[in-house]
């Protein structure tokens, strides 16, 4: 697994795209920083960098990669590798790839000119976040062999998480308004790691206030400890659970 | 050596292999052939674990290869087109492949011979993306020789290299062949395999039509070239088809 894990990661950390990947999200948070007064501002600029183009990126490449590197599942897979092997090393190669570029392109700039707790959560959520959308990527790319299809239903993935799925939610809430709905966002949230994401960080920030009886809701569920673990654990089975059943799709797939 | 029992493929609703039984012994030179789109292709990808059967069981030297990898160390196997990751120098490409199967237990000098003989150390800091086809062609050849494999699957060799490289590459998979192997050839050229083979195995619709040695072919059919025979035979069969039979 190690000795494939570190080919794989010599030709990923090489292409064009995860450098200028890099370089973007640098200078997108040194630009947010530099130009806000108050660094908390841009810890607020840089969340809808983190919910917005760390997923749709993280999706894009993963299953853009998954595509072009078929060819040499398929020379990996006549050798002695198990499928286990192939599968695991390609994933780690491309989540390890994706994670480094966001930890240089928003990490650094964030522990140098905001490292508090707030920081250190939208860094950490962004992690995940990549990790998720790496996971979902691979399912995708695993169920659909057509590219275009695939590529069609990654983007399909991407836009439901970060537009409809906010706008369903509007509207159940819009017609059952007449009934207490509070405890029910938290379950929304839940299922949703970009909501689940931009929560964990709004909430350790003053504008958690704006958000009214809601805000006063998820304040005292996301911001207990308990709460806290149950979203972390969440967000966590988000990137575990696409990722196995992607695995056990792939491991009876035909190449 | 590799006995197919009973294996059976359908993609979708298209049959593809239907009640494959054959076995291949060491020291045979096999070329399959058939029509385009006949299941050679899949029949290679079934023997080497990357298509799973519906149906039936492989066996590599006695031993069953479903959910089992190490006996692919055994295999050398050239593909039709080869794709290696493109920002990977070919070097790097060969350590890697080195490495897996120094992994897998492989311990034994690599072959080098067709390294050498394509110079393709001239071009080793490339990467692959900057490569040709023919010059891809050629490293995967490398790679299928280099770990001295008792068996060896080449998918179309000679498609796509040039005259020199092609005559090399026949060279060296005469050689393997006066040592023993068990070679399986598939390609569209007729001279080629008459040239590298001694069996022939026909596929078509799904199934295994027949499995003989060259020279018996030749004394039944009367023919020297084994083109011909091949030819007559889809020619024939495509034939019975056309025609509706009456009862």
């Amino acid at each position: 697994m190690k000795k494939v894990l570190k080919y794989v990661l010599y030709d990923i950390l090489r292409n064009r795209f995860v450098i200028a990947y890099t370089l973007l999200l640098l200078l997108i948070s040194l630009a947010f920083f530099g130009f806000e007064v108050n660094p908390g501002k841009g810890v607020i600029s840089l969340l809808n960098i983190n919910l917005i183009v760390v997923p749709l990126v993280s999706i894009i490449f993963a299953s853009t990669h998954f595509y072009n590197s078929y060819e040499f599942l398929e020379l990996l897979a006549s050798q002695p590798l198990s499928r286990k092997t192939i599968f695991f090393s390609q994933y780690l190669g491309v989540s390890i790839s994706l994670l480094m570029a966001f930890l240089i392109g928003v990490g650094l700039p964030v522990l140098v000119y905001e490292g508090t707790i707030t920081g250190f959560r939208l860094v950490l959520t962004g992690s995940i976040l990549t990790l998720i959308f790496v996971s979902l990527a691979f399912l995708s790319a695993v169920i659909t062999r057509d590219k275009a299809k695939g590529m069609g239903l990654a983007l399909a993935i991407w836009f439901y998480f970060s537009v409809v799925y906010d706008g369903l939610v509007l509207s159940i809430f819009l017609n059952f308004s007449d009934y207490p709905m509070e405890k029910a966002t938290v379950l929304f949230s839940l299922l949703n790691p970009i909501d689940l994401a931009r929560i964990l960080v709004l909430i350790k920030m003053d504008v958690s206030a704006l958000m009214g009886i809601t805000g006063a809701v998820f304040q005292s569920f996301f911001g207990s400890a308990s709460g806290l673990a149950v979203s972390l654990t969440a967000l966590i089975v988000w990137f575990i659970s696409p990722v196995l059943v992607a695995f056990s799709k792939f491991n009876k797939k035909d190449l | 050596m590799i006995r197919f029992e009973n294996i059976y493929k359908k993609f979708g609703n298209q049959v593809v292999l239907h009640d494959i039984c054959i076995d291949f012994e060491m020291g045979q030179s096999i070329a399959i052939v058939g029509p385009n789109s006949s299941g050679k292709t899949t029949l290679i990808k079934i023997l080497l674990g990357m298509v799973i059967p519906d149906k039936g069981n492989l066996f590599f030297d006695d031993i069953l290869i479903a959910n089992n990898h190490k006996y692919r160390g055994k295999i050398g196997y050239m593909p039709q087109i080869s794709q290696y990751p493109p920002n990977l120098k070919i070097y790097q490409l060969i350590e890697m492949m080195t490495d897996i199967r120094k992994n897998a237990g492989w311990k034994g000098t690599p072959d080098n011979e067709l390294i050498k003989a394509f110079d393709i150390e001239t071009f080793q800091n490339k990467t692959m993306s900057t490569l040709s086809g023919g010059t891809r062609q050629k490293v995967g050849a490398a790679l299928a020789f280099r770990f001295d494999p008792s068996v060896l699957i080449l998918d179309e060799p000679t498609a796509g290299l040039d005259p020199a490289s092609c005559e090399i590459l026949k060279d060296k998979i005469q050689k393997e062949r006066e040592k023993g192997k068990l070679i399986l050839i598939t390609s569209h050229i007729m001279a080629d395999l008459e040239e590298l083979t001694d069996h022939v195995l026909y596929i078509q619709d799904s199934q295994i039509q027949f499995f003989e040695k060259t020279e018996a072919l030749r004394d039944k059919y009367q023919e020297g070239k084994l083109g011909k025979i091949i030819a007559c035979l889809m020619k024939k069969k495509a034939k019975s088809e056309l025609i509706p039979t009456y009862v």
